[in-house]
């Protein structure tokens, strides 16, 4: 048997060390960019209207259908990626975005590139089996 | 209490049913998605890819959710012998939730969207889905009434039912500026919530095993014991810490990633752990009467320990760059969502609908072939994504990489086998949901 009092001890130091670590989270990260502008959080709202993450990945992270999106701003272009948004590809529809829909999500996009590297290749492996870019 | 015989159609079995025909429907959608991946443009007037895969995901997130809500209002009862503190808050919980389900999906095959990944439809359909978890956290407090003498089952219950109040409410957080106006702090969060989620609902999902499995050995000990309780905490620990394992490669805090790597991925070894404890003191002619629930315990704990060496593997930085961002991560999602969780769920949902094989013999056949053609195809499917990961792993690290249509392209012959792998194994989950829906149709007596 665990006594009731000791599950509570074990209880509460976990749930207070989470909600500690959760406050600092919420504080200490990188809240705001210096100037968030009004076009890229636009843009972030065409990518959730159209659901753009089912398909593309944002440093790993979403669909694997289509190409990880993190980088492809200074790694295609604008011009390039304004194409696809135009024509769409045998998979992934036009949307027929308006200029200024399109203008918005690649300010998005553009955000997301300044934001860091998602190439895997970018990343040092150190002997403790930790990584760093 | 609600659960009096198998013949009444009662708030949990209605959960239960509801999440089965989500399981099925899910599929269906997943079979899609599968087809679109090797056959570029099906379905794409219509269906394309961005609306497939949240039908095919939020159905099966769905399916786990229903029915660990279904399974735990009708064990409650069983624990307490009592009536749950409120069947009309149980109905009304179930109403709520149906319709929201059935809009969230609706709007998805409308191309309404405005959420994120996993949870991608309109913000404002999470409200009622928060209300309706609120009714529950009242009906399972109130229906519990005290901590005191608990076995850990009930705690396991607790633990989850909060978390995943809190951890949905934390993946809105992104509707506040503050958060949603960088896109790092954004993604930090995003991610701490959700790897969070997944733990709660597996506490409630291993929380039902464990009473299941002291109902079929005829013995509480264990869930009264002090290792019982360690494992719990353990496996609290990492349900609040390890999430950070999502997000190695993201360039949020150090910390984040240091914490998580350490905490590592330990939870689904202390389900293993659990059921081969109970596998022990099990008699013989009691396995035999509780086969159909026995056997998808026991395969749970195949796949608790196929899962727990690609997660653990996963949980190193210095592995995980490799496999992030490829199909070993949907590997992973598969076997924990399907061949743990399904298959567990699947274990109680037989227990709660009374099914016994010496009773009936086209339950036993039907569920028999089932269970072998699931479990076989999920092995080929499984495995090939992960071959499919390993080769984009070395695409992704290739110093000259080829174009990424030409990448899919070369992989389209594993596609091709997951997605016949995929149907098989859709076959054999549709085969047992159909017995299932079917035998308890038919015993139904409606009051």
């Amino acid at each position: 048997m665990f006594p009731d009092k000791q599950k509570a001890f074990f209880a509460t130091i976990l749930v207070s060390t989470f909600l500690i670590y959760t406050t600092y989270i919420y504080t200490s990260l990188p809240a705001e960019d210096k100037v968030p502008l009004n076009e890229v959080m636009a843009g972030k709202k065409i990518w959730q209207q159209l659901n753009c993450n089912a398909c593309h990945q944002i440093y790993g992270l979403g669909g694997y259908i289509g190409p990880d999106l993190t980088n492809a701003y200074s790694l295609k272009g604008p011009a390039y990626i304004k194409a696809f948004l135009q024509n769409g590809t045998a998979s992934m529809p036009s949307f027929k975005l308006t200029n200024k829909e399109k203008a918005d999500l690649l300010y998005f996009l553009q955000n997301i590139d300044l934001s860091g590297k998602a190439d895997p290749r970018t990343f040092t492996i150190n002997y403790d089996g930790t990584i760093e870019q | 209490m609600e659960r009096l015989s198998n013949r009444q159609l009662t708030i949990s079995k209605l959960f239960i049913l509801l999440s089965l025909i989500l399981l099925a429907t899910g599929m269906v959608w997943g079979i899609l998605g599968g087809l679109q991946y090797i056959i570029p443009g099906f379905l794409k007037g219509f269906f394309s890819f961005e609306k497939i895969r949240p039908l095919h995901v939020s159905s099966v997130v769905f399916w786990i959710i229903l029915s660990s809500i279904g399974c735990i209002g009708s064990y409650i009862q069983e624990h307490t012998t009592k009536n749950l503190y409120s069947l009309l808050l149980f109905r009304i919980q179930f109403l709520i939730f149906f319709i929201s389900i059935l809009a969230i999906l609706i709007s998805y095959c409308f191309g309404i969207f405005g959420g994120r990944e996993y949870w991608e439809f309109n913000p404002i359909l999470a409200l009622p889905i928060a209300i309706g978890w609120i009714l529950f956290i009242i009906n399972f407090i109130k229906s519990i009434g005290s901590l005191k003498k608990q076995p850990v089952y009930v705690w396991m219950w607790l633990t989850g039912i909060f978390f995943f109040l809190f951890t949905f409410l934390e993946s809105y957080l992104w509707l506040f500026p503050y958060f949603k106006s960088n896109i790092i702090t954004d993604m930090t969060i995003q991610w701490k919530s959700y790897g969070s989620m997944v733990g709660s609902w597996n506490m409630l999902i291993y929380g039902s095993s464990i009473f299941l499995m002291d109902k079929i050995s005829g013995n509480k000990t264990y869930s009264h014991s002090r290792i019982a309780y360690l494992l719990y905490f353990t496996g609290l620990f990492n349900l609040m810490f390890n999430w950070g394992h999502h997000i190695y490669t993201l360039p949020t805090h150090g910390y984040v990633k240091h914490i998580s790597y350490i905490v590592s991925m330990t939870e689904l070894f202390i389900l293993g752990r659990i059921i081969l404890q109970w596998k022990n003191t099990l008699s013989s002619a009691k396995k035999n009467y509780h086969l159909p629930a026995y056997r998808f315990l026991i395969v749970a704990d195949i796949w608790v320990f196929l899962n727990l060496l690609l997660a653990i593997t996963m949980s190193v930085p210095a592995i995980n760059i490799y496999t992030h961002g490829t199909h070993i991560t949907v590997a992973h999602a598969m076997g924990t969502t399907i061949g743990i969780n399904s298959f567990l769920l699947l274990a109680l949902i037989v227990d709660i609908f009374q099914l016994n094989y010496r009773n009936d013999n086209t339950i036993k056949k039907s569920l028999s072939i089932g269970f072998w053609i699931t479990n076989i195809s999920l092995f080929i499917f499984w495995t090939s994504m992960i071959i499919a990961g390993i080769l984009k792993a070395k695409w992704q690290m290739n110093i000259t990489q080829i174009p990424f249509s030409s990448m899919m392209l070369q992989l389209k012959p594993i596609f091709i086998v997951i997605f016949v792998s995929g149907t098989i194994m859709s076959i054999g989950f549709l085969l047992i949901i159909f017995s299932l829906i079917k035998k308890q149709i038919l015993s139904f007596k409606i009051n």
